[in-house]
């Protein structure tokens, strides 16, 4: 859908560029990409420089950047165009243990705002700096993400936690993304990206399990899950309300 | 920033931070951070991160360190002009996000899990 949407601002002077923040780099990426056969760049970020350089803490978000580079628009949940309501992928009859049962319960429930977001995007497209929805410079900046010094080095922690993956010693890497989610409480990313490296369970959703195996939960190396935290927070909180 | 070692080449510092060296310090956009000494073809990371505040945090046993970001201003951006970073597609390819200058640009982070 991004696609289409893409395709039709393009003629107005309008890029889509997607980047993929996974730890596993192109080939954790690779068949999502090569099955959505983009005409617009798209990007593999191993390292999440993106939460570093933008305050990315959630996925998807967007960034707005105009003809001149500026950005008029800062990290922001970026919802998928409205459209026509989806077929289910899964089928009713389809044996899915309780778990990804309670996950698409929880996310069901996390609140959309395509319609407005999505107004916006159209309306900046067609009038670029007179829309409303450009943002002036320093409100860019206030809107970016809070970053003290203990944030900061939680990025450095995090960045270090994917290098120690790439290099394959994951029990170095746990401990640095660990410090990284203690020291970024805010950063789902940075959760998501290390649960989505544990086992999880056999298949193509594996990395959708992000939590521990219920055969041996006491290997569950982090604090949180995917349905724990999301619990705790409310799926209402799990993105940031869209602000015009 | 990861870094197999603390004295880098002035070049590799401002890719790798986004930073550029000047003679009157480290700058991004209208933001100067001032450096002394001034800075020179090679940087001397522990120095330099200390005057920046940035953070550097180290793994011993991998002879690796990650050098974070700054925090001055206390948010994400320290300015509204976009950082011009380089990263690659599918294929390897470097992407140039300067390279798009003249197109309203919507950057969009996703993951596949």
């Amino acid at each position: 859908m991004w696609q289409a949407l893409r395709n039709e601002y393009h003629p107005l002077g309008f890029e889509l560029v997607t980047v993929g923040l996974d730890a596993l780099g192109a080939e954790g990426c690779r068949a999502f990409i090569e099955a959505a056969q983009p005409q617009h760049p798209a990007l593999i970020d191993q390292h999440h420089l993106l939460a570093e350089l933008f305050g990315i803490t959630n996925i998807p978000q967007s960034v707005w950047i105009d003809e001149q580079g500026m950005i008029v628009r800062p990290a922001e949940t970026a919802p998928a165009p409205p459209g026509p309501p989806r077929a289910r992928a899964i089928q009713p009859d389809t044996a899915l243990p309780q778990r990804f049962m309670e996950i698409m319960g929880e996310a069901m429930k996390i609140p959309n705002q395509a319609d407005a977001y999505h107004a916006a995007l159209r309306d900046w497209v067609q009038h670029g700096k007179a829309s409303r929805f450009a943002l002036a410079p320093a409100a860019v900046i206030e809107r970016s993400r809070p970053r003290n010094e203990s944030i900061a080095r939680g990025h450095a922690h995090f960045e270090l936690a994917t290098e120690l993956e790439r290099r394959g010693d994951h029990a170095a890497a746990t401990r640095h993304f660990r410090e990284a989610h203690r020291l970024v409480p805010d950063s789902w990313t940075f959760r998501r990206q290390a649960w989505s490296l544990e086992p999880g369970m056999a298949g193509p959703l594996a990395r959708f399990w992000q939590g521990p195996d219920p055969n041996d939960p006491a290997s569950w190396p982090y604090d949180g899950d995917w349905l724990t935290d999301i619990r705790q927070s409310g799926p209402e909180h799990y993105n940031d309300p869209f602000v015009p | 920033m990861i870094l197999e070692t603390l004295e880098i080449d002035r070049s590799t510092f401002e890719a790798g931070t986004g930073w550029k060296l000047k003679p009157e310090g480290a700058c991004k956009g209208s933001v100067c951070i001032p450096l002394r000494p001034a800075p020179g073809e090679r940087v001397s990371v522990n120095e330099v991160a200390r005057q920046m505040g940035l953070p550097l945090v180290e793994e011993p046993a991998h002879g690796l360190w990650a050098l974070g970001p700054e925090s001055i201003g206390g948010r994400a951006l320290t300015t509204a002009e976009a950082p011009d970073f380089t990263l690659p597609d599918l294929d390897g390819r470097p992407f140039h996000l300067a390279s798009l200058r003249g197109q309203k640009v919507l950057l969009y982070a996703w993951a596949p899990y």
